[in-house]
């Protein structure tokens, strides 16, 4: 039992701002009041919800690629063993243990990881596992999997609704991720799509039709999360055309526009590439079925990994760095090729631009969230100080005069003022992230909820505040304090089951035998075995 | 004047970045000896392997066979250190500046990654001298390092900027992936010497075995070698007087990278 009194508590989702209030902590969960206990005087300290990380790339073949091809990363950051946690190492790739300390460190209690192929599951869960401290669950690639297009194709809405279900299942996955649909499929030929109405090759369906199935399916299959979407043409110049087609062909069924900043270039070319953020951003003011995160970038080393395979191919021929690139079966494709965001670049200049700006235009906090879609724009221990850029207008207008001047003339972000309250810092990073994914569980500190907590100080700069919780709480145990990790949990699955009839098992047992690699028997994941420690989030089917 | 002499050899190698004048400047013998080595798995001070005296000047004088000791003068920016010795792996590595100057042979990564400075080393040095660290985009950026023995494997791979001079015979992939630069053999190469080399210079004085991936261009006396000889002897590498003579047949290459670097191959007068 805990009690966390004198605090200032910031929880939007319950319109708490700022008030001195007394929280109360009993068997992982929230309560209204407990005897006794241990207490913690909050006293001139903030009190709100652990952070919820909402789009990162940490676990799964792809990050280990990342690993594997990046020694010069680990160089980075390393963190030696202590009594209490084991060593680590790496910047924008840290292996498994130091990415959970990491993160704990800067107050967040829960990560989704970004993109998994589904047959990947294994390999996804038992790094997930060996995170210690964060809950964790993993967006499911099916944007371009052989039976979703099949089914899509044969017009077959049942059997597709049964096969997301079942894959759901079996993967022990939370929510549908689609990355350049049909693009990544053309790719397994050596192509890409780069329009909505251009189709796959396997199957002879477009983007459009991908998208807005799927997220009937979604709607249908009364998934937490909406479905999470990855664009089409997404770095190419003048791609926010494409992603408000993809909005426009939505027409009001629930999305979630991932990494947005990459998916709202203006211009013809990287020559006159601008910012499309004000075209999103009133596309999003205007729509209450969209939600976007900012994938914002950071200067400085990254290390880019995707689903989508021809962009990260185009990426490699652009930036001449390394590049792994694999194929995925009848699922999806991978990329991996590091990179560095430079000030002095036009480009990354107006990119950096890009991702300020959709945040300060989209009005509604709860539908923008903070995510640098780590490791790919920049790594997720940069948010304190993209905190800072949003919420001080000053500190902005310095580091704008500090990069190339297309950051100032090819977007709009030198006039924008709007400074983030505290209040809208803790919903873009906490609250929103944790409503959006459908865990009613996070992101709050009302009665019933989990007792993750992060505790910071009050000190005037948000940069040094959000660097330095002085505690973070997980399930009602203190698990950092003032920086230093003093306590070592795993961390639970969270997980959907959604229900569908069996017999889509018999329907794609034949092209899975035939096609796969592996046995039909060998491909769910056990998740007793595999997932000891596992919430199953509810869905709420039609 | 600071000078440490080694009591015995370490049974496993010591990691002693704190080996630099930028940590010795301002102490006293007695601070210095408790400045914090790595041995194996245990931390422990200087003054457990060292007998520390002196008075933490710029100058450290490093006495005994420091073969297993590791990162002597890592990351230094000013100031000398005089090993009167061999010295362990990464020497030097990542300085800035300052000048080293070793009388016995060194391991491998000496000036790996160095950025500026002065390192000269009378014995052999082992691999990968004034490289760059397992997936670094660059080497060795700035600074020369003088060999008047032999270097090992991968000498000045990815190097970006400076110079490398090896008096004796040079190991396999000599300046293989350089950027930029200067490497300048007076013995023998190994080989695929400046393999995916994108620029720079590699001077053989003893003809290679060139990869095909190099062009024959031309035949020519370029001023700038006797300028860069003359250079070298007065940084107290023995030049021989025929060297200063004759032409270089230059090879462009590699043309598997960027094809803007060369190797100039002596032709004796």
């Amino acid at each position: 039992m805990l009690r966390i009194i004198n605090g200032t508590v910031y929880d939007p989702a319950n319109g708490i701002a700022g008030e001195v209030r007394d929280i109360c902590v009993a068997d992982g969960k929230i309560v209204a009041a407990v005897e006794g206990g241990q207490v913690i005087d909050a006293q001139g300290l903030i009190v709100m919800p652990g952070g919820v990380e909402f789009h990162a790339h940490v676990a799964g073949a792809k990050v280990n690629a990342g690993r594997k091809m990046r020694p010069e990363d680990h160089r980075a950051m390393p963190i030696p063993r202590t009594a209490l946690t084991r060593s680590g190492v790496g910047h924008t790739v840290p292996s498994t243990f130091a990415m959970g300390y990491h993160m704990a460190q800067l107050g967040y209690t829960t990560v989704m990881e970004a993109a998994a192929p589904p047959l990947g599951a294994r390999h996804v869960h038992e790094e997930l596992n060996d995170m210690p401290i964060l809950d964790h669950g993993f967006l499911c690639l099916m944007g371009n999997n052989y039976f979703v297009l099949k089914y899509i194709a044969e017009n077959d809405f049942a059997r597709l609704k049964d096969y997301v279900a079942w894959l759901l299942n079996a993967t022990g996955g939370y929510a549908i991720k689609i990355v350049n649909p049909a693009g990544v499929d053309t790719w397994k030929w050596g192509r890409n799509v780069n329009d909505i109405d251009e189709p796959a090759d396997t199957f002879p369906v477009t983007p459009r039709q991908i998208v807005t199935s799927l997220a009937r399916v979604q709607q249908e299959l009364g998934l937490p999360h909406v479905i999470h979407l990855h664009c089409n043409n997404l770095g190419s110049p003048g791609n926010v055309a494409t992603t408000l087609q993809t909005l426009q062909a939505l027409d009001g069924l629930p999305v979630h526009i991932t990494h947005a900043q990459f998916n709202a270039y203006g211009g013809a070319g990287w020559s006159d590439i601008r910012s499309g953020a004000a075209e999103i951003a009133d596309y999003v003011n205007s729509h209450r079925n969209v939600t976007v995160d900012m994938g914002q970038v950071v200067f400085g080393p990254v290390t880019t990994m995707t689903a989508d395979g021809p962009w990260q191919h185009r990426l490699y021929e652009l930036s001449g760095h390394k590049w792994a690139n694999a194929d995925v079966e009848m699922e999806t494709s991978a990329g991996v090729v590091p990179y560095q965001f430079s000030k002095r670049s036009a480009v990354n200049a107006v990119q950096w631009a890009i991702g300020l700006e959709l945040a300060l235009l989209i009005d509604d906090p709860w539908r923008m969230y903070l995510t640098t879609d780590h490791p790919n724009a920049g790594p997720f221990h940069a948010y304190p100080d993209i905190i800072k850029l949003l919420m001080d207008a000053d500190y902005r207008a310095a580091t704008l005069a500090g990069v190339h001047s297309a950051a100032s003339t090819r977007s709009g972000l030198k006039d924008l003022r709007r400074e983030y309250t505290l209040s809208e810092i803790v919903t873009i990073t906490r609250a929103g992230p944790a409503r959006c994914l459908g865990l009613a569980n996070k992101g709050h500190l009302g009665v019933g909820a989990d007792a993750d907590i992060a505790i910071y100080p009050q000190v005037e700069d948000p940069k040094e505040m959000f660097y330095h919780p002085r505690y973070v709480i997980k399930g009602g145990q203190i698990v950092a304090r003032d920086g230093r990790i003093v306590r070592d949990q795993p961390g639970r699955c969270l997980h959907v089951t959604p229900g569908y009839d069996g017999q889509i098992e018999a329907a794609i047992s034949d092209d899975f035998e035939r096609y796969y690699t592996v046995d039909f028997e060998n491909y769910p994941v056990q998740l007793e075995h595999y997932l000891p420690d596992r919430v199953a989030v509810p869905c709420h089917e039609r | 004047m600071t000078t440490l002499q080694l009591k015995d050899l370490p049974e496993v190698p010591l990691e002693a970045e704190s080996i630099s004048p930028d940590r010795f400047i301002g102490k006293t013998a007695d601070e210095i000896a408790a400045l914090p080595v790595n041995v194996g798995n245990r931390k422990a001070c200087l003054g457990e392997f060292f007998a520390v005296s002196g008075d933490g000047g710029p100058e450290i004088v490093l006495e005994g066979d420091l073969a297993r000791v590791k990162l002597i003068g890592a990351g230094m920016t000013q100031g000398q250190i005089h090993v009167r010795g061999n010295a362990g792996m990464h020497l030097g590595a990542g300085m800035r500046g300052g000048r080293i100057m070793v009388d016995g042979a060194v391991g491998d990564w000496a000036g790996a990654e160095m950025q500026g400075g002065h390192i000269h080393i009378r014995g052999n040095a082992g691999h990968c001298l004034g490289a760059g660290y397992r997936g670094s985009p660059k080497g060795m950026n700035r600074g020369v390092i003088i060999v008047d023995g032999d270097a090992g494997n991968e000498a000045g791979t990815a190097m970006r900027r400076g110079l490398i001079v090896i008096g004796g015979n040079s190991g396999d992939f000599t300046g293989a992936f350089m950027i930029a630069g200067t490497v300048v053999v007076f013995g023998e190469l190994g080989e695929r010497t400046g393999a995916a080399l994108k620029r720079g210079t590699v001077v053989a004085f003893k003809p290679p075995r060139l990869l095909p991936s190099y062009r024959y261009a031309c035949t020519y006396a370029p001023p700038f070698m006797g300028l860069l000889l003359r250079h070298l002897a007065g940084l107290g590498v023995a030049v021989p007087e025929a060297y200063l003579h004759g032409r270089y047949r230059r090879y462009s290459g590699d043309m598997t990278a960027l094809g803007k670097g060369e190797i100039l191959v002596w032709e004796a007068a």
